[in-house]
């Protein structure tokens, strides 16, 4: 097919632990109102290239379908890739860490004055731009991977079913999953 | 001592059961925490499921939260740590198959049939976010403004969620 090789080409250097630590907690802490995933992307595949877009994707999938968390699942994928064991621990200590002492702190203050009504004002208006970073995601990796009418048809299917239909996400993947496997399978006269 | 044996066993068997994402056992870690251990009220379950979405990082913490309820400081420690473990264990043993797959079918094919599909599930979460977060005109405006920036622009997304986050305090937003 016409994907370009520079999909799936990560030329990066092992990153180091305290580099793991560094760059998980930089996800976290930039997801304030939400948009882990697409921050992830920002910061994985465009700011550190540490891996390629579909090395991204698949790898986010896969850690949709396994169970756990996804985000903390995608740590513990991106930090093994790495640096084994230590990393796996690195990566999710990153992206916990600030992140569980702020759940603490909020906890706190949220039921000592139980209304924190422009944190929540500020909250607003930083969800609103974290749904915008996540639409900006889909096009930015749909620019990429999406040419062709299957590739779209398996998007779009896919995207009605889990998102407009609300059908639970092993039912929607045990469709469209078979069906994009079969049509990605390498064959010999493609390469 | 019972409880944090409790925290244990319960955030342990729920890191296993949670398919598909934290989410996906919310019911049941509702269902334990507030009807059946008591360690928190339904508001209050309420309140720490809001505040674990709102802060940064991933909003499986709502955890931490219930443990600090039930335990404390270590409480909130060990629901963290046992929330994580198990199911981590499984993506690393994943990951390294994964490596190992490098250059075989099985990993062409996924990492390419599975690109448009994790596209179209990142458009339903954006889709279903914005359902739950975008009230009114400002605020559709307000998102499809951002999304513009980030798409057409090289400016740090962050500046422009603070941006937003400032709209947001300034009341802007209705």
């Amino acid at each position: 097919m016409s994907e370009s090789a520079t999909l799936t080409e990560s030329g990066a250097v092992k990153p180091s632990l305290w580099e793991l630590i560094w760059t998980f907690n930089q996800i976290a802490l930039a997801s304030f109102g939400g948009g882990l995933s697409a921050w992830s992307r920002e910061i994985l595949v465009v700011e550190k290239q540490w891996m390629g877009e579909e090395e991204f994707l698949s790898a986010s999938t896969m850690c949709r379908i396994l169970p756990g968390a996804n985000q903390i699942n995608l740590a513990v994928f991106v930090g093994a890739k790495f640096g084994t064991i230590p990393g796996a621990f690195a990566a999710v200590f990153g992206l916990t860490l600030i992140p569980v002492l702020i759940v603490l702190l909020l906890a706190v203050l949220y039921f000592q004055f139980h209304d924190v009504p422009s944190l929540q004002k500020i909250l607003h208006g930083a969800a609103a731009a974290a749904v915008a970073l996540t639409l900006a995601m889909v096009v930015k990796t749909g620019r990429k991977c999406l040419h062709g009418p299957v590739p779209i048809l398996l998007f779009l299917s896919t995207f009605i079913l889990n998102g407009v239909l609300r059908w639970p996400l092993l039912l929607v993947l045990a469709i469209v999953a078979p069906l994009s496997l079969i049509w990605a399978w390498p064959r010999p006269k493609n390469k | 001592m019972k409880s944090w044996l409790q925290i244990i066993i319960l955030f342990g068997s729920l890191s296993l059961l949670s398919v598909g994402g934290g989410n996906s056992v919310l019911p049941e870690m509702h269902q334990r925490s507030v009807n059946e251990y008591h360690w928190l009220t339904d508001n209050q379950f309420a309140d720490v499921f809001a505040i674990s979405q709102a802060a940064p990082g991933p909003s499986i913490l709502i955890v931490t939260l219930i443990g600090y309820k039930a335990g404390g400081v270590l409480g909130a420690f060990l629901a963290t740590t046992a929330v994580i473990i198990p199911a981590g264990i499984l993506v690393y043993l994943v990951s390294r198959f994964w490596e190992h797959a490098a250059r075989s079918p099985i990993r062409m094919a996924i990492e390419k049939g599975f690109a448009p599909l994790t596209v179209g599930l990142v458009l339903a979460t954006a889709y279903v976010l914005g359902r739950s977060t975008d009230h009114d005109w400002r605020s559709y405006l307000q998102t499809a403004v951002c999304a513009a920036v980030f798409i057409f622009t090289k400016v740090n997304p962050l500046i422009v969620v603070a941006a937003a986050g400032l709209m947001g305090f300034l009341g802007w937003l209705g």
